[in-house]
C-alpha cells in the first residue's frame, strides 16, 4: 500500500495497466447508449402520462392491475440486480466459476420477471384488453412490453457472455469490459423498472 | 488480493456496498407498496410520496449498484447523466404541461 501511494499517478497506471480496471471508452460508450435509451423511455413515459386516463369505455388500471403478481416482479428484479453485483464482484477477485453460477441465477431471475410479465401480458389479451382495447392499453403495451423487450435482451446477451466467458476469453481485459456493459444495463433496467411499478401500477390503482 | 480489493473499493463496489444499496432499496420499494396498498395517504398526498420515494431509490440504485459518484474519474459520466436526466424532466414535464393545456382548452375531457 505504502509503495502504491508514493507512486505517481502515471506510474501507477502503467504498473497495473492489465489489471487495474480503470473506466474504458468502451463503457464510457455504452454509458451514453444508455442515456439515450434514458431518453426513449421518457418519451414513452410521457406518452403513458398522457393517455393514462383515456380508458374509451375500457377497464382501467384498478381493475386490471394485480399488485401481488408486481410486488413480485419488482422483488425479483431487485433480487437479480444484487446477485448481479455478485457476479460483478467475483469477476473483479478473478473466480470464474462463482461469475458463472451468480450470472446463472440472475438469468433464471430475470428469466422468471419475464414469464410473469408475459403471463400477465396474455391474460390481459385473452380477456379482450389488449394494446388495442383503449389508449390506455396502447400506451401500457407500449412501456411496460419495452421494458420487458430489455430485459430478454439483456438476459440473451448473459447467455452470450457466459458462453464466452468458458471458451478462451475467459475473464480477460476485454470479457470485464463486456461484463461491465452488462452490469451498466441491467442495474439501469431496474431503475426504469422503479419508474413503471410506482407510476403506472401503482399509481394507476390509486 | 487485500491490496487488488481496495482499488476496487471506489469505482466497483463491495458486498457491503450492494447490500446497504439492497437493503435501502427494499425499505423504498416497500414504503411506496404500503403507500398504495394502506390506502392512508389522500390520491394526491400518495402521488407525492410515490414520486419522492422513486426519485430517492433512483439515487440509490445510482450510487450503490452504477457506482456513480462525483469523483474525477466518473465526471464525464455524472455530466452525461445529469444532460439525460434533464433532456427527461423537460420531455415529460412539458408534454405533460401542453397536452394539459391542450385537453382543457379543447373541452375533451
Amino acid at each position: 500500500m505504502a509503495h502504491e501511494a508514493t507512486m505517481s499517478p502515471l506510474a501507477h497506471a502503467d504498473d497495473h495497466g492489465g489489471e487495474h480496471h480503470h473506466e474504458t471508452p468502451n463503457v464510457f460508450g455504452f454509458w451514453l447508449y444508455l442515456m439515450t435509451d434514458c431518453v426513449l423511455f421518457g418519451s414513452i413515459f410521457a406518452a403513458f402520462a398522457v393517455l393514462r386516463n383515456q380508458y374509451a369505455g375500457g377497464p382501467s388500471g384498478k381493475e386490471l392491475f394485480d399488485l401481488t403478481n408486481v410486488g413480485i416482479e419488482t422483488a425479483i428484479l431487485l433480487f437479480s440486480s444484487i446477485t448481479y453485483g455478485f457476479a460483478s464482484l467475483n469477476a473483479l477477485a478473478k473466480n470464474k466459476t462463482m461469475v458463472l453460477v451468480w450470472l446463472a441465477v440472475t438469468f433464471v431471475l430475470g428469466a422468471s420477471f419475464v414469464g410473469l410479465e408475459v403471463n400477465e401480458f396474455t391474460s390481459m389479451i385473452a380477456e379482450g384488453n389488449g394494446p388495442d382495447r383503449s389508449a390506455f392499453l396502447s400506451a401500457f403495451f407500449t412501456l411496460v412490453g419495452t421494458h420487458g423487450l430489455h430485459v430478454t435482451c439483456g438476459l440473451i446477451w448473459m447467455v452470450v457472455l457466459m458462453v464466452q466467458m468458458m471458451g478462451p476469453q475467459d475473464l480477460s481485459e476485454r470479457m470485464m469490459n463486456k461484463l461491465a456493459c452488462l452490469s451498466l444495463f441491467w442495474h439501469f433496467l431496474d431503475i426504469v423498472w422503479i419508474c413503471v411499478f410506482s407510476f403506472v401500477y401503482l399509481a394507476g390503482v390509486m | 488480493m487485500a491490496q487488488a480489493h481496495t482499488a476496487h473499493d471506489g469505482s466497483h463496489g463491495s458486498y457491503s456496498a450492494y447490500l446497504i444499496g439492497f437493503v435501502l432499496a427494499v425499505i423504498l420499494t416497500v414504503a411506496s407498496f404500503a403507500a398504495v396498498m394502506t390506502h392512508a395517504l389522500s390520491p394526491g398526498m400518495a402521488l407525492a410520496a410515490l414520486t419522492v420515494l422513486a426519485v430517492v431509490q433512483i439515487v440509490v440504485h445510482l450510487v450503490f449498484f452504477l457506482h456513480l459518484n462525483t469523483s474525477s474519474e466518473q465526471s464525464w459520466n455524472l455530466m452525461c447523466f445529469i444532460f439525460a436526466a434533464a433532456s427527461v424532466i423537460v420531455i415529460i414535464g412539458g408534454t405533460i404541461f401542453i397536452m394539459h393545456d391542450t385537453a382543457i382548452n379543447m373541452m375533451s375531457r
